[in-house]
Order: structure tokens, then sequence, then C-alpha cells
């Protein structure tokens, strides 16, 4: 029972979001397992990005928004009193839908968040960069042009540069919010390969409209819908077998 | 038969429209290139070196304008060290900090109530703050303090509106990394904002150079040939030496010569720097990349 303790990461305790009045999540409880990857799932609006940024105190970002509930992160309620946020994105990192790098160099993009936590030495800061864009896989592509602008790659380049980005402030969680909707195909192979190899350094949770996604890439499924968790299980179960008649509904595309 | 003869009444009528639209864009730049012509025209006869580089002589109705031109230099130089740091930390309060509420909506309302104040009126809140109640005297400072107010809500627009424009994306992604607000905004959100705000700013210089109701009471002296040693000496002006020899000189009309002189070289100095903004913003567009 002990290592089933240790292993969540992640918990969420009857968490109720609120944007204004309206009411975009209803206590939701929910735990997030290390080194594994968990996908959530639902049609749009049902809250499932929302949890997502609330994970890592993006929501933050947006006037008039309010959280009840806890969200424990290895123990300790991130929306608790004494907690920086700042602190938080450092340990919880993020991927966004759209790519979005900096209008800067490959190389800028990479260092730009270790140089402000306060990393200074060259050597190191080089050591760091083909780390993280080979945790990316993009590092073959891009070691000879490091030096210019993050805005010339493709798409799907862009994406892998912020997933290496993300990794270079050697997170213990990546949230990804739909990291493949602007993405063809092929770059969208590549990061799902990419997102298994990850596993075995971090904990993934990751949203997506691509059930067949879900389904390729995911440990653990949590089904939303309006802004409630209606099933949460292994990934194979929730695609085989789901509990719930809306879960089955859904999955095989009878509404949503 | 019919429906031609409806076709050619809607071919007209779009015709007269096109041609009142083209005639009142005619107009405009019929209306700046006449006068640009007329002011060339009269001035450009007295445009030479000496009339650049020497001081006036014989009670200003020959000589140059030389201690004029860099009286206007330093009272928008002035201007601009006053207001522009101030206007993008207004700005940079407006948009990246302040909760948008109702406070945040009267201040933007008093900005813009700023930008309508006649220029008469900057000139008098000069006089009374910085000349009498600080001590000033009218010299270089109380006129660049006083030019500096007059351009602060074009500054504060400007970079309100230069920070707008850089895509919410960017502040997310170096939050989502463990930024700072303030970091963000220092490293990433100003530094792409910058280009659109110094193009607002330099817009806003212009209006200054060419403003003579703040100076004359704040900084402007009828007549100095004395260049200026610090801060605290009167200067003369551009604008201000064209309404001194237009309307209160000895010898008004044998002047006209220097007046428009004066003018040509006022209008020039303005349209230069607008052209400075101009090349900013284009060689910006063509570097974005958002």
């Amino acid at each position: 029972m002990v290592t089933v303790e240790d292993n969540r990461v992640i918990k969420t305790n009857d968490v109720n979001f609120f944007y204004g009045k309206f009411r975009a999540l209803t206590d939701i409880s929910m735990d997030f397992e290390k080194r594994r990857v968990t996908a959530l799932i639902g049609p749009s609006g049902c809250g499932k990005s929302t949890l997502l940024r609330l994970l890592n105190r993006m929501n933050d970002l947006i006037d008039g928004t309010r959280v009840e509930g806890e969200v424990l992160f290895e123990g300790k309620n991130i929306y608790g009193p004494d907690v920086d946020p700042v602190e938080i994105r450092r340990r919880i990192g993020m991927v966004f839908q759209k790519p979005n790098p900096f209008p800067k160099s490959i190389y800028n993009n990479i260092t730009y968040g270790p140089k402000l936590a306060g990393l200074t030495d060259r050597i190191e800061l080089e050591a760091l960069v083909e780390q993280s864009l080979r945790q990316a896989v993009l590092w073959d592509e891009v070691k000879d042009i490091l030096g210019q602008s993050a805005m010339m790659l493709s798409g799907g380049q862009q994406q892998r540069l912020c997933i290496a980005r993300a990794l270079a402030m050697k997170p213990d969680v990546l949230l990804m919010d739909e990291p493949t909707s602007a993405l063809d195909p092929i770059s969208t192979a590549k990061i799902e390969e990419l997102i298994q190899d990850l596993k075995k350094d971090y904990t993934i949770i990751i949203v997506t409209h691509n059930m067949q996604q879900a389904a390729r890439i995911s440990d653990m499924t949590g089904f939303f819908y309006l802004g409630k968790l209606i099933e949460y299980s292994a990934t194979e179960k929730i695609f085989t077998r789901p509990d719930i008649q809306q879960t089955e509904d859904y999955i095989t595309g009878r509404f949503g | 038969m019919a429906l031609q003869s409806s076709m050619r009444w809607r071919y007209f009528k779009q015709g007269v429209f096109f041609g009142l639209v083209r005639l009142s864009a005619l107009v405009i730049t019929a209306a700046l290139g006449g006068l640009l012509v007329y002011i060339l025209v009269n001035g450009a006869g007295v445009l030479s070196w000496d009339f650049l580089t020497l001081p006036p002589t014989d009670s200003m109705t020959k000589g140059g304008i030389m201690p004029a031109i860099l009286g206007t230099l330093y009272l928008t130089m002035g201007a601009i060290l006053v207001a522009l740091p101030l206007g993008i930390v207004s700005a940079v309060y407006l948009t990246e900090y302040a909760k948008q509420g109702p406070l945040v909506r009267v201040i933007r309302i008093g900005v813009n109530c700023l930008a309508g104040v006649p220029s008469i009126v900057f000139g008098l809140f000069g006089l009374g703050l910085f000349v009498v109640f600080l001590q000033f005297g009218s010299c270089i400072l109380s006129g660049a303090l006083t030019l500096g107010i007059l351009i602060l809500p074009t500054i504060i627009g400007a970079s309100e509106e230069a920070l707008k424009a850089v895509p919410q994306t960017f502040r997310e992604a170096s939050l989502a990394l463990g930024v700072s607000k303030w970091q963000t905004i220092v490293r990433i959100v100003l530094p792409n904002a910058l280009p659109g705000i110094l193009t607002g700013s330099i817009l806003g210089i212009g209006r200054a150079a060419g403003e003579t109701a703040p100076v004359m009471f704040t900084a402007a002296a009828f007549y100095t040939a004395k260049l200026p040693s610090s801060i605290f000496d009167e200067v003369m002006a551009l604008p201000f030496h064209i309404y001194v020899l237009a309307t209160a000189g000895t010898h008004i009309e044998a002047t006209r010569p220097i007046q428009f002189g004066t003018i040509l070289v006022l209008v020039g100095l303005v349209l230069g720097v607008d052209l400075i903004a101009i090349v900013i913003r284009s060689t910006m567009r063509k570097r974005k990349r958002w």
C-alpha cells in the first residue's frame, strides 16, 4: 500500500472551478500517478483543459476565476497561502496547443528559463541545450542551426522545441494541452513516440481530442463531460469495457 | 434590354461614388502638397549654411536661426527623456498589472482627456508648477517637463497598443516555465513591444517639436544669442521664433523670408522625425514573424 501512495504525484480533492459565476468543474477528485501518461478526454467545453491549467496554476492569469478544494502536489496543496505559483510552474511544465516558441534563436529558447532560474555557466547551458533537444528528438535536425530564429522551424519542429524548452527546466510533471492538434500526421506520430520515451522519466498529463491518440499513448484515461469526471480508469478498460454508458457513447462516436 | 439598362445604371452609380472617393483622397493630398510647396517657394531662398549655423543679428532681421534649432532639439530630447520612461511604465501598469476594473477605466479616460487638452493649458500649467511654484524659472528643464506631459498621453497610448499586440501565448509560454511575471515583462513582453512603442513615441516627438504655446511661458526666450550652458538656461525655439517674428518683431514685413525659412526648417525637422518612425515601423513589420 505504501508504494501506491508514493506513486500519486498529483491528487485533486473535490475541486470546483468557476469563471465568474460559471461553474466549469464540479467536484473533481483524481490521482495522477508517477511516470505514467494520463489522458483527459471529452467533448469541447467539458473542462479538461481547465483542469490541466489548474494543475500548474495557469488559470491564475485569468481575472475573475475561483478555485475550491485542494490540488495536492507531492502532498502539499498548491493553492495554499504560502505557495509561490512561480515555483510550482518550475516543477510542473506545460506544452500548449499551438507551438509558441519565443521570437529568439533556438538556443536562446531553451536557455531562457534555466538562465532566469540562475544557471549561468556556459558549458552547463550548452550541455543542457543538447540534452533537452535530444530528449525532444530534435537535436539531429537543429544542431547546426542553433543560432537561427525558432520561428524558421516547421510547426512540428516548433512543438518539439517547446517540449525541449519545458524539459530544460527539469520538471517533475509535464502537462500537455492538445499538443498535436495543430500538427500534421507525421509530426503527430513523432510527438506521440516522444511521449512514450518521456514517460520513463516524467509524469505526463495530456488533454486530447483525438481518441485514438489517447488509446495509443496513455496508461490512464479520464472522461469528462459538462465539468464532471464521468469515468477514470486504465486506458485499456475505458476503451474496451467502460463502466458507464456515457463513456461508451462518446468513445464509439455516438455523441461529442 | 431592361436588364442591360439597369446594369448600366448600376455601373454609372459605382463610377460616381468611386470618383467621389478618389476626389476626397486627392483633396487631402493636394492640401498637404500645396502647403509644402508654398513653404518651400517662400522659404527656400533664405536657406543657407549660414542660416542654419549662425545666430540672428540686427534685431533678428538678419543672420541665422541656429540657437532656435538647438533650443528645439534640447527641448524635444528633454521631453522624451521625461515622457518615455514614465509613459512606458504607466502603460505596463495599465495593460499588464492593473486589474481591469473601474479604477483602470478612470485612468484611461483621464489619459484620453489629457490628450485632448489644448496646448496653451499645458503652457499655463507648466508656468504655474515648474516656473513659479518649483522656481525652476523659464528654462530648458521647465519646457522639457511641460512638453513631456503634453506628449505623455501619446506615448502611453502607443505603448499600450504595442504591449497588447504582443501575443498572449508569449506570456503564457514564459510563465509556464516558472518565470516570474516581472521577468516575463522585462525579457519577453517589452523587447517585443519596443519597436511599436518607439514608433508611436516618435510621432509624439514630432508634435512636441512643433508646439509653441507650451514653451512660450516655460522655456523660450524672445532672443538670446548665448547658447545654453545648463538645463536652467533659457533657449530660443523654432515655433516660438516664428511666432515672435510674425507678430511681435520690429520689422514684420522685412523678416518674412526668415519666417518662411524657419517654418521650412521646422517642417523639415518634424517630417524627418516622422520619416524615421515610418522606417522603423516598416523594418519591424518585415522582421515580425508571428
